[in-house]
């Protein structure tokens, strides 16, 4: 049997982390957490994740920042928000995982080729350039990124899209893209003034 | 009736039979489709996991498009669209900082967002707007004897649930009912298919996916009609991984306006049926039945 430590010293803790978190529009409410675990018993993926959403509330509450950004859990949750609906304390669950996908990613804290958190940042860099994402050059870049494996294991869902006329190449893209630019910048300007 | 209609990404690509069923059973009722012009993506989940505030203000341009365009009901049939736009709808409305952040980006560009569309799905739009007895007045070719699993998926419903229930929903029973189909009792109908999981973590997704068909064709359903055009995909487009990993359970997913169209008697070919990987076809003899009803 292997005995391993379960124990959290203060040392760990990187203190403010909790009230950061707690500042996003949206998470104000994690103080009032009564560790009821009704999220972690919602929660249609947390039998797969390092940390319950229950244990993460805890440990984000109590500054242990790297336990918390470096688990798996906030990556596995899927925003179906059925921890957020039956949160006896109306905290916003997930809105609290994506303030921690968020800081993960600001800080490079995520597994190296760990295709989620690169999902989103090629998708993000899709949106912002053409105004719009088209689904099959999204996935071939997230392949290219991640896991060039997964490319050859998807071959029958590329066949499958040719056959069904879903395979698009050409990129869909918005006509303003200007316009949204320029909207992006003058957004992003405002948050970093404050 | 006149309405504006936000397709969102996937309706232009992976979930182009959502669009392509959706249109003519729109235009069968009278009801008028107005696409957005110059829309954007929403963001989805993936934007709001690098940026909450950029996130808003991308998705509030569209808001403040519709606004423009006049407005007062914008149809978002893609679950992620529709959740992310009323999202920031309540976002600008509760958080100082993401309603400045957004007049900020929108003020660049001579564009505001008061709030006054209402952002709605199609599945309440058909049922709430138009009604199920006008609905019923179109049904020429009844679904009878056909098994139907109803499946919601999770972000038309969680967290604002503003037309049905957040875990049993029944709009969408009942207007399958009205066609004629026969819905199963279907108790994982709001449970998630596993989003983009399935694409990124293909072992703990597709898991997800299977639940749900094992649990369809375990309840006798002949197809499962769907809301989501990321739910239709998932559901639709693995069984071969699926069926490698946990044994065959295959059974055809469509949206719920294929199946309108159907009871509607529109052509086959408007309802882009050939876009599924598992090809759903109406049992003939079945079909037969409806077509000639017994006297």
């Amino acid at each position: 049997m292997r005995i391993t430590r379960t124990v959290k010293y203060e040392a760990e803790r990187v203190r403010g982390f909790g009230r950061e978190i707690m500042a996003v529009p949206g998470c104000e409410t994690l103080l009032s957490c009564i560790q009821c675990g009704t999220c972690s018993g919602t929660c249609p993926l947390s039998v797969y994740m390092e940390l319950s959403p229950r244990q993460v509330m805890a440990l984000v509450r109590a500054d242990f920042k790297d336990e918390v950004l470096r688990s798996n859990s906030i990556w596995l949750c899927a925003s179906c928000y059925g921890c957020t609906v039956e949160c006896p304390r109306e905290i916003r669950i997930t809105d609290i995982m994506y303030a921690l996908k968020q800081r993960a990613i600001r800080d490079g804290v995520y597994p190296k080729r760990f295709p989620i958190p690169i999902l989103a940042k090629e998708f993000t860099a899709m949106v912002r350039s053409k105004g719009r994402v088209t689904e099959t050059l999204l996935v071939m870049r997230l392949f290219m990124k991640a896991n060039l494996m997964a490319v050859l294991s998807s071959w029958r869902q590329g066949i499958g899209l040719i056959r069904t006329g879903r395979f698009v190449l050409k990129h869909e893209r918005i006509q303003r893209r200007g316009e949204l630019e320029t909207m992006l910048a003058a957004a992003a300007r405002d948050k970093e003034g404050s | 009736m006149k309405y504006s209609y936000f397709p969102g990404c996937s309706l232009k690509g992976l979930g182009r039979a959502y669009e392509e069923s959706l249109l003519p059973v729109m235009r069968h009722l009278g009801a008028e489709m107005n696409e957005l012009d110059d829309w954007n993506c929403c963001g989805a989940t993936a934007y709001m996991s690098v940026d909450e505030q950029l996130a808003c203000v991308l998705a509030a341009r569209n808001l403040a498009l519709a606004e423009k365009a006049g407005a007062r009901d914008l149809i978002t049939p893609c679950s992620a669209c529709y959740l992310v736009l009323n999202k920031t709808k309540h976002y600008i409305e509760d958080s100082p900082a993401i309603r400045a952040a957004v007049e900020r980006g929108l003020g660049a560009a001579g564009l505001k967002c008061e709030g006054t569309t209402s952002v709605r799905h199609p599945l309440d739009v058909l049922v709430n707007d138009i009604g199920l007895d006008v609905i019923k007045e179109k049904v020429v070719r009844p679904l009878k004897g056909l098994k139907v699993a109803p499946y919601y998926g999770c972000q038309v419903v969680r967290p604002y649930a503003t037309f049905d229930d957040a875990w049993n929903p029944t709009t969408m029973d009942r207007l399958l009912t009205t066609l004629g189909a026969e819905v199963v009792h279907y108790p994982l109908k709001t449970k998630c298919c596993g989003a983009s999981l399935t694409g990124t973590l293909p072992e703990i997704g597709l898991r997800l996916t299977y639940i749900l068909l094992k649990e369809a064709v375990r309840r006798g359903a002949d197809v499962i009609a769907t809301i989501c055009p990321l739910c239709q995909f998932n559901l639709d487009a693995y069984h071969h991984q699926i069926e490698q990993r946990w044994g065959p359970v295959r059974i055809p997913t469509v949206y719920f306006t294929q199946l309108m169209g159907i009871a509607f008697g529109l052509p086959a070919k408007q309802l882009a049926l050939g876009r599924s990987f598992i090809p759903f076809r109406m049992p003939s003899a079945k079909a037969g039945e409806a077509v000639a009803p017994r006297t």
